[in-house]
């Protein structure tokens, strides 16, 4: 939410927002980020294409895929990490397809899903950033993937910012 | 982990051997569904898995089971049952005998919610509901009708936000961690096994839903299922997908209408 709206409008890539977020059946939350940024919001359905210079939100109740030929898909087998959408199976899917070209973003929150995701990341060669526990409303999460793997960066949420909009 | 090629060389393998046809699958779900097979029966090597899945046949037959399980529960997505409720079921109510088909139907969740609405809307006796699914197993789970009591909870707050006014413990009778849905429902219901990748046609239905089950499939094979369906569509009979599913990448689009922004849509064409 303080990251939304200090982005630039982009060009070459996509960003691909998960939440743990309640089951529901509202898109109040794709509403309401899609307020707070100049970025254009895309609702994700399944098998929508993934363009450069949008913001996909991974639906509530459904873990988010990526295919091959750069769609995104749905799949709704039980809950990984208590969650779905599950950080680590959207993470874990991206960077076999992504591999290098993937950059990975872990903020705050209260489990430890995303731990096995970032290391999938990291070894498909993809670039792996955390943000700094002390800055952290839930510290847990991005604890839990510092005390596994080595990230690339550990940023507090300015620095995120000013990586994002310097891709 | 399995990699992209030792997938094709599997679904290459299971087409050649025994005649299913996996191809049309959608490779990121389908990767992790036979990863966790892979993982769950202790495989290291895939040449191991790949020779055992030729060689013994049980074993073939255990791993499609374990691949094509869904999971489901009942009402869900309560305001998707409210619309059948409110707008659908009334329009196809007029009809002298209703004929619903839940494609891919799972544990039979589903099945027993429409049974449920159907005769609280007094539809019940005139409508018969066709449940097929791929996987055996699964199948019989639906035929008895018994879940988990411990499910019933959720169950029952989706039932209430969904417009039911019943008390939702009416339903079943508990035993042993077990509840029994009435056979005043099943008797209703007709089971069988049936492949949308393979199999054809069988019947003319008033309404079709098929929820959650196209997203494993990738795009050439979601246009095969949604011919199929088509073709067992009466004219202005309803096709329900799940709630991210959706038919706008289908050439069939122009002949159905969509109910409001729900994923229902009528064939008008």
């Amino acid at each position: 939410m303080q990251v939304l709206p200090r982005l630039n409008a982009i060009q070459d890539f996509a960003i691909v927002i998960v939440l743990h977020r309640k089951s529901g059946e509202d898109t109040t939350l794709e509403e309401l980020l899609a307020l707070k940024t100049v970025i254009p919001v895309q609702d994700v359905e399944d098998k929508t294409p993934l363009e450069p210079g949008y913001i996909y939100i991974a639906p509530s109740d459904y873990h988010l895929l990526f295919e091959k030929d750069k769609t995104l898909s749905l799949d709704i087998s039980e809950k990984i990490n208590y969650s779905r959408p599950s950080i680590d199976v959207a993470f874990e899917s991206a960077a076999d397809i992504y591999g290098e070209g993937l950059t990975a973003i872990l903020l705050s929150g209260a489990n430890s899903d995303g731990t096995n995701g970032v290391i999938a990341i990291k070894q498909a060669g993809g670039t792996v950033i955390i943000q700094d526990p002390e800055t952290a409303d839930m510290a847990y999460m991005p604890k839990s993937a510092i005390n596994n793997m080595t990230a690339d960066h550990i940023f507090d949420v300015k620095q995120i910012i000013e990586f994002i909009n310097s891709i | 982990m399995i990699d992209e090629r030792e997938l094709d060389v599997l679904i290459n393998d299971v087409y050649e051997y025994y005649g299913f046809d996996f191809s049309g699958y959608s490779h990121a779900s389908l990767k992790r569904r036979v990863d966790r097979v892979y993982q769950m029966d202790g495989f290291t090597h895939f040449s191991d898995f790949l020779s055992k899945v030729r060689s013994e046949p049980e074993y073939f037959k255990r791993m499609v089971e374990e691949i094509t399980v869904n999971v489901t529960e009942m009402f869900r997505d309560p305001m998707f049952y409210k619309v059948l409720r409110n707008d659908i079921l009334p329009v196809i109510g007029t009809k002298p005998f209703i004929r619903i088909w839940h494609a891919g139907c799972a544990t039979g969740e589903e099945v027993y919610s429409m049974a449920i609405l159907l005769k609280e809307a007094n539809l019940l006796h005139k409508s018969l509901l066709y449940a097929t699914d791929i996987n055996s197993i699964v199948l019989n789970t639906a035929k008895n009708g018994v879940f988990p009591l411990r499910m019933m909870k959720q169950y029952s707050e989706n039932y209430m936000a969904s417009g039911g006014k019943k008390d939702f413990s009416d339903y079943y009778t508990a035993n042993y961690g077990l509840a029994k849905f009435g056979g005043d429902l099943s008797e209703k219901m007709v089971f069988s096994q049936h492949n949308l990748v393979s199999d054809r046609s069988f019947n003319e239905f008033d309404l079709i839903l098929c929820r959650n089950v196209l997203i494993y499939f990738d795009k050439d094979l979601q246009e095969r299922a949604l011919n199929l369906f088509d073709d067992s569509l009466g004219k202005l009979g309803y096709l329900a997908l799940g709630t991210k599913e959706t038919i706008k990448f289908s050439h069939l689009h122009s002949r159905y209408q969509q109910f409001n922004k729900e994923k229902i849509w009528k064939k008008i064409k």
